[in-house]
């Protein structure tokens, strides 16, 4: 059985799924300044009278490191940056504790300028003497030769706890997000590694031994160990775990646009024969673009409890919430009291909520209930609104290839999954105004639980071969070998495909489940002084998002039972 | 966070799937280390910096400048058509004021593709900144523009085009003819009869290096520019002249480029040539984006950049400063030099020869030209090619007035279907393209 728990905003969701189907639900409250706690008693809720023995594992998706950034709560991190022809570094500085020092590597990996140790010593003398503790170390054009990475570790290392390197934490190119990336990675550290060293302890001493996994922005798990060493990558874990979930109630083939209504927001996101789609570079956090891989969502200020007003006699609705719904005695009138106006939805006074839309009904010269609708009408296509323009963006991504210009593929969703709590309400609306096939996962309010707790192992491995120098590298994955000049394109797509299957065991993946796919596979003849030299190749493969292969039936078969126990709203 | 002074526009198409053939220069390898530096400076997601997917030309935009046979579909392949369409994505950007400026770094180049198109020349098939220009004229009523071609390599197509243009300033710097490919651009080469002057050759010696590019862009470009008053300044980029490229002799740089590119405040800029992949592209392309964002530049610094060695000799500076004085003495003439060619002539002739060198295909034009005084002129070209193609294409200017209007259409219904291969008439009044076949 694994357990899956999912921190929330106000509610901690912790699932028990075994080969039966959901074994056990738990709903503990949020308490945001005692995390450890919330975490620590789901835990416990959840595996009460459950014999250890019977869990193989548990996945964890919490704010920790999110609320660590967005609030601005990061334990100093030094950084020493390497530059080269470009930008100059100072541009992406974090703080001050940031020093540029000398060492450039071109864009194909060759050295332009050795690094200095001296400087770099110096350097570390400064960052020691401000009691920093954790430095990152990042180069332009690292993940092409790390070279200067390495020797700029092997000189620091042993002034400081942990020395993060940036080649190691993405093979993508993009140096400011990389400084950014491994800046996140060395400023979270501490906190992380204190958070879930506390939790496996407070276990062990209550008898769980279990594996704990991480989840990540990507919808994939990685181990507690691998955490450690990439704190970062568990970061705005929250929204994925909730597309996940909805994995389960997708349709195969189909392409489906996902819309998860919460209490203040609305996040989106589109799958694709059940996989979601990646964001195209990595995350944005705070002020912070990063490399770390991350579902493609987008979140709009819209939710059930978003405050609701007439601003130049119109109708506006969020982006802020001051409270729940005036039906359930908050302060100002949401959708949610639309909701209570038309009967659509029970359980919050009326009365209260008439009281709240009266001032915008005289405000609009509509009645209340013509407002009430006025406003449920609005909150619906303002969603399709977002929704709509994130795919528009999705599909203006640039191409690089004559094939991919003229193939022009588009996503074109045409089934709409809403979950959350307000989902049901809305649903039928939405089939109304985008003609979409809706579905909603109504009951089932721990999909967020369920899709942390299945969720595989994900990875990306970056290749870099070129026959001219006799080379073949994967600097995120210290992996260099020489290679003939008869390493061909398939030669290539073999090494990438190992190196994956490595990383994903190492990471925590079952060897069995593992399904590779291509996401970048690129050819050049390297030619100089009109002779063909050699090739170039460059090759990028994934283990997509995904459920666990194992659970597969298991998650249909728990979607199912929700969605039969759900309000037929089309009757 | 680091934010664009002025906001820009990229379009970037690397075509990694296109090549002329395996080892040419204009192969699929050209802007993958420019793509990588791109990437690696995080150029995209610099606050004002907007990269725009390219969209295709349609086949009415190539018509609108070119006359190609046997049809447009058969002188262009796919990328031709995403690479035009990259400018024109551009362009639109800039017009619909989305950004300040805009940079198309799309493949294949354009500029020595001519009006009459029977093949490829100097890499190009169709003229990327014509189609797009000609669009804009189309569509957003722009009317007087210069372009300033910084190709190391004449920009033969675009002054063939822009020849009889008055409303077009069409201003090349580039190697000097007799020791370059295509061993045109001479001082003397000012355009026709009714546009003299509009056009303006610099042809630049041997081993110039950043101070005589800087003269030239100072005492010619920038003056000539700032009387004529365009509406909009375009730049053919090529990136040629730098001193690593494989194919030129000069000894221009990154911070060059970017000091240039500063200088001309170009509104829009499409890639041309470059050759020098790994050496000089990465370094000039990063350095032009940056100068037309308004962003620092100063840290774009190539490897092997020693100013003391790429310094152009006492000779080379004079060539240069005679050079532009005798081109800005044309300039200060041109009413003049404009009266002398047409005389009290109704009609010009010119004949001349062109050569395709992709195909090795060779042509020749005879031109006839009506010395309008109420517009640029009725155009007429018979264009005979060694592969037997024998074509009559007439233009009907933009701004022409009926009897060129009339007369280019008379032109059009005489000619015998029998006589020619194909007849077209471009009526860039009507915007419309009518071809007769036998």
């Amino acid at each position: 059985m694994i357990i899956g728990l999912d921190v929330g905003g106000t509610h901690t969701d912790v699932v028990l799924i075994g080969k039966e189907g959901l074994e056990k639900q738990v709903k503990v409250p949020t308490d945001t300044s005692a995390l450890f706690q919330t975490v620590l008693t789901g835990l416990e809720k959840i595996t009460e009278k459950i014999p250890p023995g019977q869990i193989t594992h548990a996945v964890l998706s919490t704010t920790l490191t999110t609320n660590a950034i967005i609030q601005d709560k990061l334990t100093p991190a030094g950084m020493i940056i390497t530059g080269g022809p470009g930008i100059d570094p100072e541009a992406f500085r974090t703080d001050a504790h940031y020093f540029i020092v000398p060492g450039a590597i071109d864009h194909s990996g060759r050295e332009i300028e050795a690094i200095d140790p001296e400087t770099v010593k110096t350097a570390a003398d400064q960052l020691a003497a401000s009691g920093i503790r954790h430095v990152g170390v990042v180069g332009k054009f690292s993940a092409r030769n790390p070279m200067h990475e390495r020797q700029i570790e092997e000189i620091i290392r042993d002034r400081f706890d942990k020395v993060f390197l940036g080649h190691l934490i993405s093979g993508n190119f993009g140096f400011p997000r990389r400084i950014n990336t491994t800046f996140l990675n060395a400023s979270v550290y501490p906190v992380h590694r204190n958070f879930f060293e506390a939790v496996k302890k407070s276990l062990k001493q209550k008898g769980i031994t279990v594996p704990i996994h991480i989840l990540k922005a990507d919808g994939g798990t990685m181990g507690l160990d691998t955490s450690i060493d990439f704190p970062g990558q568990s970061i705005l874990s929250g929204p994925a775990a909730s597309i996940m979930g909805s994995v389960a109630f997708a349709q195969d083939g189909a392409e489906t646009l996902v819309l998860d209504i919460g209490g203040t927001s609305t996040d989106m996101a589109v799958l694709i024969n059940r996989v979601p789609l990646l964001a195209p570079n990595g995350v944005d956090i705070s002020d912070y673009k990063t490399l770390i891989r991350a579902l493609k969502t987008k979140s709009i200020g819209i939710g059930g409890d978003s405050c609701v007003r007439v601003v130049n006699g119109r109708l506006t609705i969020g982006p802020d919430r001051s409270g729940p719904a005036m039906g359930y005695g908050g302060p100002a009138p949401t959708p949610t009291d639309a909701l209570f106006v038309l009967d659509r939805s029970e359980g919050g006074d009326r009365e209260l909520a008439i009281k709240g839309i009266d001032p915008l009904a005289s405000q609009l010269g509509l009645s209340v209930e013509e407002t009430a609708y006025e406003i449920f009408d609005k909150t619906c296509r303002e969603i399709l609104a977002g929704a709509r323009r994130m795919i528009e963006d999705i599909n203006s991504k640039p191409v690089y290839t004559v094939k991919e210009a003229l193939q022009g593929y588009q996503v074109n969703p045409d089934h709409i999954l809403v979950l959350g709590g307000p989902a049901p309400y809305f649903a039928e609306h939405f089939q109304n105004i985008s003609g979409y096939a809706v579905e909603t996962i109504p009951e089932c309010q721990v999909a967020n639980a369920i899709g942390t707790a299945l969720s595989r192992t994900t990875c990306e491995v970056t290749l870099f071969a070129d026959t001219q120098k006799g080379l073949a590298t994967a600097p995120e994955e210290s992996f260099s070998q020489t290679v003939n000049l008869d390493f061909s394109r398939q030669d290539a797509h073999r090494m990438a495909a190992a190196l994956l299957k490595q990383k994903a065991v190492r990471l925590g993946a079952d060897a069995k489940d593992i399904e590779t796919e291509m996401i970048e596979d690129l050819e050049f003849n390297i030619v100089r002084g009109f002779r063909l030299m050699g090739k170039n190749f460059r090759v990028k493969q994934q283990i997509k998002p995904g459920l666990i292969h194992d659970y597969y039936t298991i998650s249909k078969k728990i979607a199912e039972s929700c969605v039969q126990s759900s309000i037929d709203f089309h009757e | 966070m680091l934010k664009a002074s002025h906001k820009t526009g990229l379009v970037f198409f690397p075509a990694f799937d296109w090549a002329i053939s395996a080892t040419h220069p204009e192969r699929e390898e050209r802007l993958l280390y420019t793509q990588d530096q791109v990437l690696e400076e995080g150029l995209f997601d610099v606050n004002g910096i907007t990269e725009y997917k390219s969209e295709l030309v349609d086949i009415k935009d190539v018509q609108r400048v070119h006359f190609s046979y046997p049809d447009a579909w058969r002188v262009m392949t796919e990328s031709h058509f995403i690479s035009a369409g990259g400018a024109k994505t551009i362009a639109k950007a800039v017009m619909d004021k989305s950004v300040e400026r805009g940079f198309a770094l799309v493949r294949p180049p354009g500029h020595h593709a001519m009006r009459v198109v029977h093949g490829g020349r100097g890499f190009c098939n169709v003229n990327n900144e014509a189609i797009m220009l000609e669009y804009l004229r189309q569509a957003y009523g722009i009317d007087r523009v210069a372009i300033v071609d910084t190709d190391c390599h004449h920009g033969d197509g675009t002054q063939d085009i822009y020849w009889h243009d008055p409303d077009t300033l069409y201003i090349s710097m580039h190697q000097d003819g007799r020791t370059m490919y295509p061993g045109s651009g001479f001082t003397q080469e000012l355009g026709g009869p009714n546009a003299a002057g509009t056009t303006l050759n610099i042809p630049l010696p041997p081993y110039t290096g950043e101070a005589g590019f800087l003269h030239a862009l100072n005492e010619v470009v920038l003056p000539a520019i700032d009387e004529f008053q365009p509406e909009l300044i375009i730049n053919s980029a090529g990136q040629d002249n730098h001193f690593t490229d494989p194919l030129t002799n000069m000894l221009f740089t990154a911070q060059g480029y970017s000091e240039l590119t500063r200088l001309l405040k170009p509104d829009i800029v499409v890639l041309e040539g470059g050759y020098s992949i790994e050496g000089a592209l990465p370094y000039v392309n990063i350095g032009i984006i940056l100068a037309l964002a308004g962003m620092d530049y100063s840290h774009v610094i190539e490897p092997g950049y020693d100013p003391e060695k790429l310094k152009q000799t006492e000779t080379v500076t004079r060539t240069v400063e005679q050079t532009c004085e005798t081109v800005m003495a044309s300039w200060k003439q041109r009413e003049a030099i404009g009266q002398r060619l047409r005389g009290d002539q109704e009609f010009a002739e010119r004949r001349r020869s062109v050569f395709y060198d992709t195909e090795e295909i060779h042509e020749t034009q005879n031109e006839t030209l009506r010395l309008c005084p109420e517009c640029s002129g009725a155009l007429k070209i018979d264009s005979t090619s060694d592969r037997g193609a024998h074509i009559l294409a007439i233009h009907v200017p933009r701004k022409s007035c009926s009897n060129c209007r009339n007369l280019g259409y008379q032109w059009y219904e005489s000619a015998k279907t029998k006589a020619y291969d194909m007849i077209c008439i471009q009526d860039r009044v009507e915007d419309s393209y009518l071809v007769k076949t036998p």
